[in-house]
């Protein structure tokens, strides 16, 4: 038995000027009457259009506030849109909120779709159920991805008795159980220890890779980003800042590399030609230069001939910086 | 060191009586059902009283007209369905940080408890009595300095409510799940204090049982005082009833802390 | 995979999987399952008390004999009850479904929201609530001057589950008021708790205008009221048509379908604002 993918080479999911306006009522600043309130609209996602195809792994990243958890319910048939259209799977979300939910996985870093107090096993066990999976494909399933995700020994645990790591693998097995054609997750890894980052984040790769379904992650955290998604797409106060590859991302944006330097003895900033030292902490300093001006090996040389070093490494740009820079880039021109 | 104390139990209780403010749509249908609750018991008692002759067991139509509405409005003043932070704090073993806090654990969840019931005597407590009275003949209190006095059983009432929920909560300490508890001192209160009939309808051997327990104190009495069914000295008895039962409670309160906190460094929490 | 749409007996079979998966849940807490059984029962016992204490004030009340106005009793609380262990779940929407987040879950499965609910939030040891209106109705039952036919017998039957039914339709409607508004559960009881108590006693013995607002337009006559007169051939001082006996059920229907579309409107209105 195959996944249920789309027919033909429609996309997964094609989302055209998405808006989302909430009413918020907030108290009154200053209060002097604590029972008046202000109502005020707030755009928590701006005209946003996307297309995502079949198989690919998209990472959708933000700050908090920026609207990516927003524009997943909408994806996911939770929310309606302001304005625009988004249609996934050849679905409306909302619409056709049951017919959709039987097709798609999805996992909430922050809410547990698990049965608290039952041992994982009938958490699965209850899914098949309400997803009115095949047993013998739904069994299958469960045993390939308790075996990957190291689940095994946990099946018997009460939910409530894991670690959030082990949930969390447990979140993701079960989104992935009635072999949906996209799976969705908003903020999976927040807080988890590094072993199970590592094994949700290999799980989704292989998921991938093997079973061809399409991944659409939302994160704060760029490593899953640089682990596990090619493409990215960045969400500011509600708009689409960037939408591309990762590597073309840090080609144009990364033209800064940072060349970590331990001297034998604390010292002043050293100056190099074409570096800024951007940071000293005792005998360790930081020297960012372009990668259009100058080579780290110039640089290297340059260090050593100033001060006798001890050790040193070579920084790839931050994606974190760079993206940084880039709300404060796009902000400054707003 | 005292005031700076007080200065801090103050601000606890202005900070709660802020925070209720915020909850104004769900305080405010609270003051709904209240009243609608209120219209019910008060048609039926009206009815009883009318059969009786005009007069049941001392208690006139009006009488209990009033009696209905305004225990109605009590509910959210002396906190008869309220409950603590408490037994949360205990299972979760944040407890130990209050404990470690300049203000008594006892006097800083009572400032919370009286910064919230100053709030809904205005929010549930004037409601039902009000709208109440656009359908209802009530009776209010005469003379005028009655009022004084129904002021102070109102006091005396919270702090008895508040007493009663932080003793049994307390148990939290021993059993960690107190649910069961909980509620059966919900109900005891709901059935003693007068809220599903005024006890002085009970027949006299259960009336002179609810009067000898310290649910009465919460509902029955004050509201007694405020329809005038006591004078002089005679109300001074029923309002010093009211005050005996909340210290007596509050020292159980504190007897029953200290023991649990022993317990708490004992065994390390 | 499956595509097809749910059957109602699909849904159902899911219905009794989920609310066994609770019940297990909630069994690992079982002292705590027997204390809250117990004193829920006890207020139900408390209410029946004052009724009686009641009775023993005014021996004809509202010119009904003892047996009538507990049989009212007991027709105005068991079907609440019944209702309470299977509908009232619906209350939870507001501070833990809503408030909590956790609606967004039940959206993401491919089944009915209230369904869910429902079965996710259901409480065996509110089954307690059962037990004194079922004696109370018993009790009544062999001390009423009346003789009970099949025809009889199965009428009543026809009673509770049309007071089941309306009180269940009362609930998903006040059940579906935080989708609109911040509604504390205890607004919600303003209708359901409400309408349970004022259902105790005889209707004519309210002025009017009470009781054309919880007999008439929440039509609540039709649970107790309407059926004691029937069944137990107790007084009508309303004069209601005899015609209206057959009436509940229609009711029942009518309030069904009304309180699904309100369901359905708040679901849709919670999709356009968000939580």
């Amino acid at each position: 038995m195959t996944t249920e993918q789309p027919t033909g080479d429609r996309p997964v999911i094609t989302v055209e000027g998405l808006s989302k306006t909430y009413i918020v009522r907030t108290r009154a600043e200053g209060g002097r009457n604590p029972l008046r309130r202000q109502r005020r609209e707030v755009d928590a996602v701006s005209d946003v259009s996307f297309t995502i195809e079949r198989g690919e792994m998209v990472g959708y990243i933000g700050p908090n506030g920026a609207g990516k958890s927003t524009t997943i319910k909408m994806i996911t048939g939770i929310l309606t849109p302001s304005a625009g259209r988004a249609t996934v799977l050849g679905l409306t979300p909302t619409a056709e909120r049951r017919h959709l939910a039987r097709r798609i996985g999805v996992v909430f870093g922050n809410r547990s779709q698990l049965w608290f107090d039952l041992p994982l096993r009938d958490s699965f066990d209850l899914l098949h159920h309400l997803y009115r999976t095949d047993r013998h494909r739904h069994d299958h399933n469960v045993a390939e991805f308790v075996d990957r995700l190291d689940l095994g020994p946990l099946l018997d645990t009460p939910v409530r008795q894991l670690s959030l790591g082990q949930r969390m693998r447990g979140e993701v097995t079960a989104a992935l159980l009635h072999d949906p054609a996209l799976v969705v997750l908003d903020e999976p890894t927040i807080g988890l220890d590094v072993v199970s980052k590592y094994a949700v984040r290999e799980f989704l790769r292989e998921v991938n890779a093997e079973r061809g379904t399409t991944v659409l992650l939302t994160t704060h955290d760029l490593d899953d980003i640089e682990q596990l998604c090619p493409r990215m797409m960045i969400i500011d106060h509600g708009r689409v800042l960037l939408d591309g590859p990762v590597a073309d991302f840090k080609a144009e944006h990364g033209t800064e590399r940072t060349v970590v330097v331990d001297l034998i003895e604390a010292g002043d900033p050293l100056e190099v030609a074409a570096t800024t030292v951007v940071r000293v902490e005792g005998p360790r300093q930081w020297l960012r230069f372009d990668r259009r001006a100058t080579t780290a090996a110039e640089v290297i040389a340059g260090v050593t001939a100033l001060a006798p070093v001890r050790d040193l490494a070579i920084e790839e740009p931050d994606i974190e910086e760079l993206i940084h820079r880039l709300y404060q880039e796009r902000g400054a021109g707003r | 060191m005292w005031s700076a104390v007080l200065r801090l139990l103050w601000e606890v209780g202005k900070r709660s009586f802020r925070r209720a403010t915020t909850y104004r749509l769900a305080t405010l249908s609270g003051a709904f059902v209240n009243t609608v609750f209120g219209y019910i018991r008060a048609a039926v008692l009206i009815y009883v009283a009318a059969r009786s002759g005009g007069v049941v067991r001392g208690f006139t139509g009006q009488d209990l007209a009033t009696f209905a509405f305004l225990s109605q409005g009590f509910i959210a003043i002396v906190g008869a369905f309220r409950g603590l932070d408490l037994p949360k704090r205990i299972r979760s073993g944040d407890i130990e940080v209050d404990l470690y806090r300049p203000a008594d654990l006892q006097l800083w969840e009572l400032a919370n408890w009286l910064g919230e019931s100053t709030l809904q005597v205005l929010l549930r407590g004037v409601p039902p009595v009000v709208l109440g009275a656009l359908a209802f003949d009530l009776r209010w209190p005469d003379p005028a300095w009655h009022w004084l006095v129904f002021g102070l059983s109102v006091i005396a009432a919270t702090m008895v409510g508040f007493a009663v929920r932080f003793c049994s909560n307390l148990v939290a300490f021993w059993l960690l799940d107190i649910r069961g508890i909980d509620q059966m001192v919900t109900i005891s209160v709901t059935f003693f204090a007068g809220l599903i009939l005024p006890i002085n309808l009970f027949p006299a051997w259960l009336e002179s049982v609810a009067r000898a327990l310290p649910f009465a104190s919460m509902i029955q009495l004050p509201v007694e005082i405020f329809l005038g069914r006591y004078t002089g000295w005679e109300m001074a008895w029923i309002l010093g009833q009211q005050v005996l039962w909340a210290v007596a409670l509050l020292l159980a309160g504190r007897m029953i802390l200290g023991s649990a906190t022993r317990r708490l460094v004992v065994q390390g929490g | 995979m499956t595509a097809q749409p749910s059957l109602v007996s699909d849904e159902f079979r899911l219905y009794r999987r989920l609310v066994a998966a609770r019940i297990r849940s909630d069994w690992q807490y079982r002292t705590s399952f027997l204390l809250l059984m117990v004193s829920q029962s006890l207020i139900i016992v408390f209410e029946l008390v004052a009724l009686l204490f009641l009775i023993e004030l005014v021996p004809q009340f509202g010119g009904w004999s003892r047996a009538q106005v507990v049989f009212l009793y007991a027709m105005a609380t068991l079907p609440f009850s019944i209702g309470d262990v299977f509908i009232s779940e619906v209350e939870l929407l507001a501070y833990r479904y809503i408030r909590d987040g956790d609606f967004d879950v039940v959206l993401l499965r491919p089944t009915s929201a209230l369904l869910q609910i429902l079965a996710l939030e259901f409480e065996l040891r509110r089954a307690g609530k059962l037990l004194t209106p079922a004696i109370a109705l018993a009790w009544s039952a062999t001390n009423l001057d009346v003789d009970w036919t099949v025809g009889r017998i199965a009428a009543l039957a026809v009673a509770v589950i049309s007071g089941t039914a309306i009180y269940s339709g009362l609930w998903v409607i006040a059940g579906s008021i935080p989708f609109w508004a911040v509604a504390s559960r205890e607004a919600t009881n303003a209708m359901t708790y409400g309408s349970q108590f004022a259902n105790q006693y005889p209707l004519h013995i309210y002025p009017g205008w009470i009781r054309a607002i919880m007999g008439w337009a929440l039509p609540l006559a039709f649970v107790a009221y309407v059926p004691a007169i029937s069944l137990a051939d107790a007084a009508n001082p309303l004069d209601l048509p005899s015609w209206m006996a057959f009436t509940p059920p229609a009711v029942a229907v009518v309030i069904g379908l009304i309180a699904r579309w309100v369901w359905r409107t708040g679901v849709a209105h919670y999709q356009s604002t968000g939580s």
